[in-house]
């Protein structure tokens, strides 16, 4: 089973073996480190750029321009934030040529809290990235759809933002959902592809013969079937609202759970279909929590079935606050938890009109 | 196809540069007239550049992928592009923001161009963002090999921004110098700035000494040390595959754009003047032939706007459209 940081890697491993990607950069993403967080440990591609996010993207955007496919990294988030005219150039260049150009980009960014990353490594992207029209944007809850959404970004001909979240670059597969093609257990797998400590200047990986796995840009996945209420999520907290889920069906309360995997475009059918049918909606996720994306999901939701709804659309987002604070205390109480999670899905399925 | 930077341009290269120079001129002064008309919401162009745009654009190596030039322009650039043989009506019917604008479909203000059969960027209102993207076309063309350079061009106002250091930075990587020719037009201005008492450099092109980019300040405004001056930093970055910083200094002669009222002034130096007096003292044209040149230019355009002016605008229905696109055009889909 792979943990989400190896799917990353053999997926840009296969980009660049398959899919014609010529250059995977950023800060540190070639040898010796191969990245922050291992994602670009062994690929021929991968170099180190300057510690310039603004050129990062620019480069980014010019080397698509000329053609290349590439991938580059923007080590956290927290640092994309200097570059948000370049992302707005990048989604424009077929809008504003009037369809004259492309540019087949991926933008990578470790994104949101749970490492304990103080107040400029625990910053999420999604409310800002969806606020930036002309990219499509990705976002994993497990090692597998990791993989697999990461090529669809890799192949796609426009500009894709891949949003890892941090908490879960260590999780693993659960069982059943592998990447296939890994014959080896966890420990067998590192030693193929996870550099050693020390010297790595005569380590070469060895890839196991993954395939390509496609997610079709735009589909979310029904991870948990439900009759009450519909909770709709991705990234950190989707494995939380699958386990809060759970624990409250011993309380006779089912709840749907909507993984959304895609923000930019998202699958509106999907969201749509299942709350019609449970007539109550909680959008979670750990952005701040004003002008969230969550609030524009449950707009939609207010504006086109309100006659149908059971009980008001709900948002549990982080708290409005500037960034999240390092002590324990500090970060549980800024973004949602499995209890407050818990909470808010047993609330929402109580709630009659 | 080399070109000798020494080489003193023959009579016949001095009329089409002079012919260009004019009609580029008549144009910015034509899309001035349509945004005081009421034909355009804003105007912002090169009149005053003329003499180191249209050399530029006679020399650029025109065509679409890596082994042509690159070219990430900002917005006073319509003389280059009527070098290179664009059509001067285009430039009319972006200002009108017609839906037969080629470059953006109405969508982008006048003097922000994006053709891509010759490799030339759209142009973003955004000071500076092309030079972060010089770098990667640069890249690109030098894995290509060949003489294909990425030429980046800008005001020496927005030298001031992050991204100027940016592509000085990328572009002269020991590990990867790229074949990038920045070129800064120094007006001396930043819209109602001046840059004397912003900057403490005595030249923009200084800059470029401390990352070992050759470097160097022309005046801008003699098209013919411009021609020689392009020609030879051109060679040098087509050949080495290296970077190369040209300052050119150049006038202003409406000012920043219709934000400063985009009225003439009268206290700079007018680089067409200088050089038809040139070409008349020298009797490869006279006065009449000048005059006669301008006043076709004039008619032509006056007409192309009547006709510009009756295009359709585009649907509000539109807006939706090329969001996304379904072909990778620029790797051949």
């Amino acid at each position: 089973m792979s943990s989400m940081i190896q799917a990353v890697r053999m997926a840009l491993h296969v980009a660049e073996e398959r899919h014609g990607v010529t250059d995977i950069f950023g800060e540190d993403v070639g040898p010796p480190l191969g990245g922050a967080f291992t994602a670009t440990q062994g690929l021929k591609r991968a170099w180190n750029s300057p510690l310039d996010e603004r050129g990062i993207v620019g480069t980014s955007i010019g080397l698509g321009l000329a053609g290349c496919r590439n991938v580059a990294e923007i080590q956290f988030c927290d640092y994309a934030f200097n570059t948000i005219d370049l992302l707005k150039l990048g989604g424009m260049m077929s809008w504003a040529s009037h369809g004259d150009w492309n540019c087949p980009i991926t933008i990578m960014t470790p994104v949101g809290s749970g490492i304990r990353g103080s107040i400029y490594h625990s910053h999420s992207f999604d409310a800002t990235a969806t606020h930036i029209h002309g990219w499509k944007i990705a976002m994993p809850s497990n090692p597998k759809d990791a993989y697999a959404l990461l090529l669809s970004c890799i192949v796609d001909p426009n500009p894709c933002m891949f949003l890892i979240p941090k908490a879960l670059m260590r999780s693993r597969a659960a069982p059943g959902e592998e990447i296939p093609g890994i014959d080896v257990d966890d420990r067998g797998l590192s030693k193929l592809i996870d550099a050693p400590l020390g010297d790595r200047s005569k380590w070469t990986p060895q890839w196991p013969d993954t395939p390509d796995l496609f997610i079709p840009v735009g589909e979310a996945a029904t991870v948990r079937k439900g009759r009450d209420l519909t909770v709709v999520s991705y990234g950190r907290t989707l494995p939380l609202c699958v386990k809060a889920a759970d624990s409250l069906a011993a309380e006779g309360i089912e709840a749907e759970v909507i993984d959304l995997r895609w923000l930019a475009p998202y699958d509106w059918e999907r969201i749509k279909e299942s709350v019609k049918r449970t007539g109550r909606a909680l959008f979670v996720n750990e952005d701040t929590e004003i002008t969230n994306f969550g609030e524009h999901l449950a707009r939609r939701t207010t504006e086109e079935f309100f006659y149908e709804l059971l009980a008001p659309p709900k948002v549990l987002a982080g708290a409005a606050i500037p960034g999240i604070g390092l002590a324990d205390n500090l970060e549980m109480a800024s973004v949602p938890q499995l209890p407050s999670i818990t909470q808010a899905m047993r609330d929402l399925a109580a709630s009659k009109p | 196809m080399s070109i000798d930077p020494n080489a003193p341009l023959t009579n016949e290269q001095l009329i089409k540069l002079h012919s260009l120079m004019v009609q580029g001129r008549v144009l910015e002064e034509r899309l001035i007239q349509m945004y005081k008309q009421g034909d355009g919401y804003f105007w912002i162009g090169g009149p005053g550049e003329e003499a180191f745009n249209v050399p530029l654009g006679m020399l650029i190596h025109k065509g679409q992928g890596p082994e042509f030039d690159y070219l990430h322009f900002h917005y006073r650039q319509s003389a280059t592009l009527l070098a290179m043989g664009a059509d001067p009506v285009d430039a009319l019917r972006q200002m009108k923001n017609t839906a037969t604008d080629p470059y953006s479909g109405g969508r982008n203000f006048g003097g922000h161009p994006s053709i891509r059969k010759w490799n030339i960027v759209p142009v973003a209102s955004t000071i500076e963002t092309q030079y972060t993207m010089a770098p990667g076309t640069a890249m690109a063309q030098k894995r290509h090999g060949g003489r294909g350079i990425t030429i980046v061009t800008g005001g020496d106002a927005g030298t001031a921004e992050g991204d100027f250091a940016t592509c000085l930075v990328w572009s002269s990587r020991p590990m990867e110098p790229l074949p990038v020719l920045m070129i800064v037009t120094n007006n001396k201005w930043g819209i109602s700035t001046a840059a004397a008492p912003q900057h403490g450099e005595k030249n923009v092109a200084d800059r470029g000494r401390a990352f070992g980019i050759e470097c160097k300040t022309i005046d801008g405004n003699d098209p013919e040390v411009a021609w020689r001056e392009i020609a030879s930093a051109m060679e040098y970055v087509r050949t080495t595959r290296r970077p190369f910083l040209l300052e050119s200094i150049v006038s202003r002669l409406y000012g920043h754009s219709s934000a400063s009222g985009a009225n003439p002034v009268t206290d700079e130096a007018d680089c067409l003047k200088g050089f038809e007096a040139r070409l008349e003292a020298r009797k490869i044209l006279t006065r009449e032939q000048m005059d006669s040149l301008r006043q076709k230019f004039t008619d032509e355009l006056q007409l192309a706007h009547r006709r510009v002016r009756e295009e359709p605008q585009p649907d509000g229905k539109t807006i939706y459209d090329h969001v996304f696109q379904t072909r990778d055009l620029v790797r051949g889909g």
